[in-house]
């Protein structure tokens, strides 16, 4: 039995070596620490806070659509965060998009319907650079998941705007922020304490905004 | 009547029906009566299992070509179209896409039951050179599936993989612009691995047939990997395995469900959800976790085309391993030292898998190099010698003896409990 008990001991020493290497990689990097929050959509129970979802709506519509597009939603799939067939209509009534052409075959602008996309801010990705300093606002439709850490990187970003550390080279134009890679963005801060004012009195602090827009863009990724 | 069955159906539409093509018969005697060891444990679920989920995907992969647009412009938005507009979409999507995680884990189940108990030895080499053939195809059709969305690491993905042609002299590129029907992986690629994508399931299909065919030839393996001496030993796969593997299927549509409800992103990448760009190369360019411990073997290799041929050996070595083990005794439960070394061969391919999803840096070099040695050792050297070497632990003298006189042996007491069994 002894040649049987130092086998073993040679099956569980790399197993025990790639259980240590696994808990190392994280200090190898420089690991930039997400904020944790707490989200109404985790866990097995967890469901999107339409409130929220429906606050963050509007942090979307007032802050970030001047830049951001949400192409893959349309106007219809509001209900989803709780909003009944007339606010959808109105808000839609409200954007004016391309719809089809004239009797004379020119084409014509028209209110939305429930059933056309979100009107992006620019035409096309050229026109998006030429506006914003060379960087492309990315489509926010899938953000959510599209980055590694999810909600809270999203959330991350929005509140860790701040100046750059002493002796931190900045390139023109570029905003210092603490979650975003190489800490160079070329987003200015969206979002302000009382950036927006919520009709359903909930605070509008930066922290509340961000937790809201989060929020429904969690939704928007994830219907 | 030459050429007609007699059928023993007492329905009489059933009987005309078998009497001129004996399906009815050809079932009852592979699916109903079928003698089957009667000492399988719950390993033996999971070539039912992959049947299962092999169904499942084509059932699901069909609704999804439906709705799916094979264009470069359009694939990234019809995925989001199926998940947000088609009814149920997300859930066929999100099905498919977890289906081929969950079809990897119980293939290589699948195959870790068929290298524990030495189902691959004789008389069954040609039954698991079948499955190896099968186990490619699987990865060619998941491969060219990852590749539908067009999300970043969908294209990016397409592009090393395909790529790795590329390192053969003199042909290699040549093969390369054929993959890709042009010279870079674009619209002309992605059409023709949907086209590929939807076909290699139906091969697979017939390929399986095969390795059942041939499963029903030989007879299943058994954890004592002893042959089947008398009909005591068995029992009819109708309605013992066919029960014993419903049991399984339930297990595993609970967590095929769980992964699907509650993370069924989890085992997939950020970053497939940023439409492809050509002009942007993601930071990590890593494939679903499924191939990870051959990416790793890949990489562990500092020469290009060593490395790609280390790859594809790693997986064609499999198809000689009926002759690279040369133990005659099939069940690692009386191999004391393989018993050990097969978990070895697991913790290394376990570990190139971790290597394969980090960057190729320090501690991970070192150790997708030292995991690759061992899984080339494993086969190509210790297999061959430890037949010669190893005592085997006595076999038992048939597969009831264990069950009715303990594992330690002496004379079988009186048959009189395996009587009833004898039917079959």
């Amino acid at each position: 039995m002894r040649p049987l008990r130092s086998l073993l001991a040679g099956v569980f020493a790399p197993a025990a070596l790639a259980a240590t290497l696994l808990a190392t990689p994280a200090m190898a990097q420089e690991e930039i620490q997400l904020p944790h929050q707490k989200w109404s959509f985790n866990g097995i129970f967890g469901t999107f806070d339409l409130a929220a979802a429906q606050r963050g709506f509007q942090v979307y519509s007032n802050v970030c659509s001047n830049c951001h597009s949400l192409q893959m939603l349309h106007y219809r799939d509001l209900s989803g965060i709780g909003l009944n067939a007339d606010q959808i209509k109105a808000i839609a009534a409200n954007v004016t998009v391309p719809s089809g052409t004239d009797d004379q075959g020119n084409p014509k602008d028209g209110p939305a319907t429930p059933a056309s996309q979100f009107k992006s801010p620019f035409a096309n990705e050229k026109a998006a650079r030429a506006a914003n300093n060379g960087a492309l606002p990315p489509d926010l439709s899938l953000i959510v998941n599209a980055r590694e850490g999810g909600p809270d990187y999203i959330y991350g970003i929005l509140t860790g705007f701040s100046q750059p550390p002493a002796g931190f080279k900045m390139q023109d134009g570029m905003n210092y922020n603490k979650v975003f890679p190489g800490h160079q963005i070329g987003m200015p801060q969206p979002l302000q304490d009382g950036t927006v004012e919520y009709s359903d009195g909930t605070s509008t602090s930066l922290d509340q905004e961000s937790h809201d827009v989060v929020t429904f863009l969690a939704w928007a990724a994830n219907p | 009547m030459a050429g007609l069955t007699k059928s023993e159906f007492a329905n009489p539409v059933i009987n005309w029906i078998d009497t001129r093509l004996p399906i009815f018969t050809m079932m009852q005697k592979e699916y109903g009566v079928f003698p089957t060891p009667k000492n399988f444990n719950y390993f033996w679920n999971f070539g039912a299992l992959a049947m299962v989920n092999l169904v499942i995907m084509i059932i699901t992969g069909i609704f999804l070509a439906m709705n799916y647009q094979p264009n470069t412009e359009l694939a990234f938005n019809s995925v989001q179209h199926i998940m947000r507009d088609v009814n149920y979409g997300w859930l066929i999507r999100y099905v498919h896409q977890n289906g081929a995680s969950m079809f990897f884990i119980v293939t290589y189940i699948h195959i870790f039951r068929g290298l524990y108990y030495g189902s691959y030895k004789a008389p069954r080499e040609l039954l698991w050179m079948l499955g190896v053939v099968i186990l490619l195809l699987m990865m060619a059709t998941a491969f060219m599936g990852y590749v539908l969305p067009w999300g970043q690491m969908s294209y990016w993905g397409a592009t090393v993989i395909t790529n790795l042609f590329s390192a053969f002299p003199y042909v290699g590129p040549k093969i390369v612009t054929l993959l890709w029907g042009g010279f870079s992986v674009d619209n002309p690629t992605l059409n023709r691995f949907f086209a590929l994508h939807y076909l290699l399931p139906f091969v697979l299909v017939g390929v399986i047939f095969l390795h059942i065919a041939a499963l029903h030839i030989t007879g299943s393996n058994n954890p004592l990997g002893i042959d089947v001496k008398s009909p005591q030993d068995t029992l009819p796969f109708h309605p013992y395995y066919t029960i014993k593997d419903s049991v399984g299927i339930c297990v595993f549509l609970i967590v095929f469900s769980a992964l699907e409800f509650f993370a069924p992103n989890y085992l997939g990448d950020p970053y497939n959800f940023i439409p492809a760009n050509p002009l942007q190369t993601p930071a990590d360019i890593v494939p679903e976790w499924y191939f990870l411990p051959y990416y790793a073997i890949l990489r562990s290799v500092p020469n290009k085309l060593l490395g790609v041929c280390m790859m594809f050996g790693s997986l064609l070595v499999m198809f000689v391993l009926p002759w690279l083990d040369t133990s005659r005794v099939r069940s690692a439960r009386f191999r004391p030292i393989y018993r050990q070394l097969i978990w070895v061969w697991v913790a290394s391919v376990i570990a190139l898998g971790v290597c394969g999803a980090h960057k190729p840096e320090g501690i991970w070099v070192v150790l997708s190099r030292v995991c690759t040695l061992y899984y080339f050792l494993h086969y190509l050297v210790i297999l061959p010698i430890l037949g010669k070497l190893e005592r085997p632990l006595p076999l038992p003298e048939s597969i009831s003896q264990p069950v009715l006189g303990g594992r330690g042996g002496g004379p079988l007491p009186g048959s009189a409990p395996a009587k009833p069994m004898e039917k079959a």
